[in-house]
């Protein structure tokens, strides 16, 4: 009747996972029953759930993000105390069985439900804004993806309580996550989360890359179009070209599981490297999808606090396309070890050392673009120069590894670890908090306090090297990864430092809430009225914080780089007073519970085929395809906001004089 | 409903290219038959050199999408096909690397990483 | 669109990237069109596993055992003959007439599901005689490879079925019409991915 589900699913015996499991659901309570009480249900349901607004939808992925940061990163603790622990004759408190679902979950959750949120929330709420028009491509599409987004990370959270997770590392491969070796649940909790999440970032990379491509305000072609933009452009490529390599070798995992195939067994003629080779393919360009837009924020910025254009705009754009070109060639870099030969190694070593170039390009650019300038030290910019250096430091030690005998000694080590939290905190993280800060107050319409989010900076920034440095030691003295317990007990001292560090790490994550609940606070203090707080260059500083629904009143009229920027100038000119205020009726896209709806069967067709509930995983895929069918039958997609409501919207809310 | 501006293709209900095209696809179907028939041929006929048959079959198979895609598909160098254009070529790039790619880093792998046995049994 | 945005999209002088946003219509259709390109990475990574695995027979049936020439000639005409009719279907559609529009629909429709049971019938042939995907590697990939094909021809059979419907129901309307043209797309595109299917396959088989 329910499968292989039954009471013995839940671990009773495990007192961590049942205090955690209890604390979170007690929490998850008290705010519905606060919701309920206050009567806040409707507007939440009108205004968030099935909202298909752009910027409502980016909030919504970043506060997702942020909540599984903190999942994330308590899984991280669990590691580092145990690994302070377990030294020599100790065993530390977390058995081999529970501590390696810890550290797949971490890996999961970091990547694809902390990263991947982060970057997609930020490119939703801000490429409509920067390239001048009113949505994204597909509106209703843009909250089905967000939601799917959010079922895998229900799944992947209910695996905690129901059930356990995968024991294989982020990446399952085979023969581990084979049936025979993996019989249990967990596997499958991973792949079907992860197909499900999978499925919406590949419906958000063709929405948002359908918008950078047809829908530009007129007069902005590619050259005018900011560099974010551009950056976005290459992530949500590499999201088209690479997550159908996810899906489809996932599949075959999945096929091997239930069916029987052999794709990747270790019998009747399986090959568990032909995965291995499918899923670096779609993880290298993976994490250049993740670190794009991260220089693009780096790029606004930049320019913004040192009131400078951006210097080398045209070698930026060919920078970043060529890095996105070259990010399909290099995967094997991810198993030199594994027995290619040296032809092939060499040729994917020196591809490796080759896209350091671009890079390299980019940080040139952007050192150019602070001299010379009149640079405001505010946080954007301190995230901005710390990721200057740290990410620097951690492409030098990946080009590093890039050379195939020295990755014999190090692949798989702590100092592979080491590398690629390097690169990815002291570039995907500090790049989305830089954007967060910088872009908080067109969302919000306030500023974030400053001193708050400097010392958020400082404790991300000496936690990492603090947590992280002795990482790189260990791995030269060769500690590798994944391990439960080390019998060298020289080891210990490097441990208990890189402890410290990730509780410095905690501190800073914890001001982060004290930074959101202050500046809450004091918001009428400092309220955005101008909705250009930082004196900005692009169109997105040019409405109103926060922006209407129908973001612009008037498609802007662009014809250069830094549109903003070339308005402002103009402004007070004859030019400008020309230009006549006739408003029009503006058609907006109507709320659609079909994202929600789907997301809902989604978890009802994941959760029923992990526990192999065929009745159940029938039902999801029916409620699914009726929610379809009742969306294709829809006439009535558009709002039409009449011209008067705009007019008397700009009266209040419209562009005021200030200093430039 | 928005209004809907036909800027970049034909207005809806209008019967001015329904001729020429109903022709395009007839054509395509011509070439096609001919493509296929042929790629059957090679793969069985004697009157080729061996060696070089799956080259011909490769020649064929990529002539035939190309058909479907001008024929069928409507994909042309005009300014407004373009991107369509780009979007393709990046999607054969990725196709032919991952294709490509996995073969010789498959065989590579699989001839380096063989067991002792197995290779005793080749060299006989 | 305001009377200015009018003006400026059809505007000939102006090159297409300055012209602002692009029509709905066109908006969808490359939207489905880079949705149709991610689906073909996903057959070229079914294609890449089936080019290595397709040594891998375990000592069981091989390629040249198990698949028959003449089948797969009449399987690739349906299918190419319904790639034909949808074409036609398609510029009923664009004109509006509805009858056609059923006609050579209710053609493609056929011929689809003529190529799905010729198929059926081969998967069943070899269920049969012991070669199931279970048997060995090369077996799964092949019909994880060809499956997944048809799995997309049987995806785009009720697809077809909603839009009949949905014309029945709606007529033609600008959301309807858009819909039957990314409808054409997929069809064109799964007639394209047969190519490769057929050509590395079945005839690759037998060389």
């Amino acid at each position: 009747m329910l499968g292989r589900l039954s009471w013995a699913a839940i671990p009773f015996d495990v007192p961590v996972v049942m205090i955690a499991a209890g604390s979170v659901g007690f929490v998850i309570f008290c705010l519905l029953a606060l919701v309920t009480v206050k009567g806040w249900w409707p507007y939440l349901w009108r205004e968030w759930i099935t909202s298909v607004d752009h910027k409502r939808i980016g909030v919504m992925y970043i506060i997702l993000a942020l909540l599984m940061l903190v999942r994330g990163f308590s899984d991280a603790l669990l590691m580092r105390s145990q690994l302070a622990l377990a030294a020599g004759h100790a065993q530390g408190y977390l058995p081999p069985e529970h501590y390696d679902q810890i550290f797949s979950a971490h890996g999961t959750i970091m990547i694809f439900f902390v990263a991947m949120p982060f970057v997609v929330g930020l490119m939703n709420f801000v490429l409509p804004l920067q390239l001048g028009v009113r949505d994204v491509a597909f509106p209703v599409l843009n909250s089905v993806s967000f939601w799917l987004t959010a079922a895998g990370v229900l799944l992947v959270n209910v695996s905690l309580v129901v059930g356990e997770f995968a024991r294989t590392g982020w990446l399952a491969y085979p023969p581990l996550s084979e049936v025979a070796y993996s019989p249990g649940v967990g596997v499958d909790y991973y792949l079907w989360s992860l197909q499900i999440s999978g499925l919406g970032t590949l419906l958000s990379g063709i929405n948002l890359l359908t918008t950078i491509l047809k829908l530009r305000a007129p007069g902005m072609g590619y050259r005018q179009m900011p560099i974010f933009c551009w950056t976005a452009l290459a992530s949500n490529l590499l999201i088209v070209a690479s997550f159908p390599i996810l899906t489809a070798t996932f599949a075959m995992l999945l096929l091997d599981r239930y069916c029987g195939f052999h794709f990747f067994t270790n019998d009747l003629g399986g090959n568990p490297m032909m995965y291995i080779n499918l899923i670096w393919s779609w993880g290298h360009p993976e994490v250049y999808i993740l670190i794009l837009p991260a220089f693009g924020v780096f790029s606004e910025v930049v320019a913004t606090f040192s009131g400078k254009p951006l210097f080398g705009r045209r070698s930026m754009v060919m920078a970043t396309m060529a890095i996105c070109v070259l990010s399909f060639l290099v995967w094997l870099h991810h198993f030199f070890t594994m027995g290619a030969g040296a032809d092939v190694n060499g040729f994917f070593g020196i591809m490796t050392m080759l896209i350091a170039v671009p890079t390299g390009v980019k940080i040139f650019n952007w050192l150019f673009t602070l001299y010379g300038g009149r640079i405001r030290f505010t946080t954007p910019v301190y995230w901005a120069v710390g990721f200057m250096v740290t990410f620097v430091i951690g492409g030098m030690t990946g080009v590093l590894m890039a050379i195939p005998p020295a990755d014999f000694v190090l692949h798989n080590s702590l100092f592979l670890i080491a590398h690629f939290h390097n690169v990815v905190i002291g570039g995907v993280v500090f790049g989305v908090m830089a954007g967060i800060t910088y872009w908080f107050p067109k969302a919000f319409g306030f500023t974030l306090n400053e001193r708050l989010g400097k010392a958020v900076f400082w404790c991300w920034f000496f936690g990492f090297y603090l947590a992280f440095t002795p990482l790189y030691v260990l791995g030269l003295m060769g500690a590798t990864r994944r391990l439960q317990h080390y019998a060298n007990p020289h080891w210990q001292p490097f441990m208990l430092v890189a402890f410290a560090g990730a509780l410095l790490i905690l501190l800073g994550i914890a001001l982060t809430g004290v930074q959101l609940a202050v500046s809450i606070r004091h918001r009428d203090r400092n309220r955005d009225v101008t909705g250009d707080p930082w004196n900005g260059r692009t169109l997105e500083w040019s409405t109103p914080s926060p922006p209407p629904v129908w973001n612009f009143s008037h498609l802007p009229q662009v014809d250069r780089p830094d549109a903003f920027w070339a308005m402002k100038q103009q402004r007070g000119t004859a030019q400008d007073r020309s230009i006549q205020r006739i408003y029009e009726t503006i058609h907006v896209p109507r709320n659609n519970p079909t994202g929600f709806y789907l997301a809902f069967f989604a978890v009802l067709l994941g959760f029923s085929l992990i526990w192999r509930i065929w009745w159940g995983a029938g039902l999801g895929l029916l409620g699914a395809i009726v929610a379809g069918l009742l969306q294709a039958w829809r006439t009535n997609g558009e709002i039409e906001v009449p011209a008067d409501k705009v007019a008397a919207f700009e009266r209040l809310h419209g562009p005021k004089e200030r200093a430039v | 409903m928005s209004t809907e501006i036909e800027a970049q293709g034909v207005a809806p209900g209008a019967n001015v290219r329904t001729h020429s095209t109903h022709r395009s696809y007839l054509i395509g179907l011509g070439y096609a038959v001919v493509l296929t028939l042929a790629s059957f041929w090679a793969s069985s006929t004697d009157l080729i050199y061996p060696h070089g048959v799956p080259i011909l079959l490769g020649v064929l198979a990529i002539a035939q999408m190309g058909i479907h895609l001008v024929f069928f598909l409507h994909i042309s160098s005009a300014p407004d096909q373009t991107n369509n254009i780009l979007a393709l070529a990046f999607g054969i790039f990725v196709v032919g690397l991952l294709v490509f790619g996995s073969m010789i880093i498959m065989a590579h792998l699989n001839h380096n990483m063989m067991p002792m046995d197995r290779l005793m049994q080749m060299q006989r | 669109m305001s009377a200015a945005e009018q003006a400026l999209a059809t505007d000939d002088a102006v090159p297409v990237s300055l012209r602002g946003p692009a029509p709905t219509r066109v908006v969808a259709g490359y939207g489905f069109w880079l949705f149709l390109l991610s689906d073909i990475v996903i057959f070229a990574a079914l294609f890449a596993a089936y080019a290595v695995l397709s040594g891998e027979t375990a000592g069981g049936p091989t390629a040249t055992d198990l698949f028959d020439k003449k089948h797969v000639l009449i399987e690739t005409a349906c299918l190419l003959a319904s790639s034909v009719t949808c074409g036609f279907g398609s510029l009923a559609v664009q004109s509006g007439e509805r009858p056609s529009t059923y006609f050579w629909m209710s053609i493609t429709f056929i011929l689809g599901i003529a190529f799905l049971s010729l198929e059926l019938s081969e998967f069943s042939h070899m269920l049969a005689i012991g070669a199931a995907p279970s048997r060995s590697a090369f077996l799964s990939a092949f019909f994880t490879l060809v499956g997944t094909h048809g799995l997309h021809v049987t995806m785009g059979l009720c697809w077809l079925i909603v839009m009949l419907l949905q014309v029945a129901t709606l007529g033609f309307q600008p959301m309807v019409s858009r819909r039957f043209f990314c409808f054409g797309l997929f069809w064109h595109a799964l007639d394209i991915v047969w190519i490769g299917v057929f050509t590395i396959v079945y005839l690759g088989a037998h060389l």
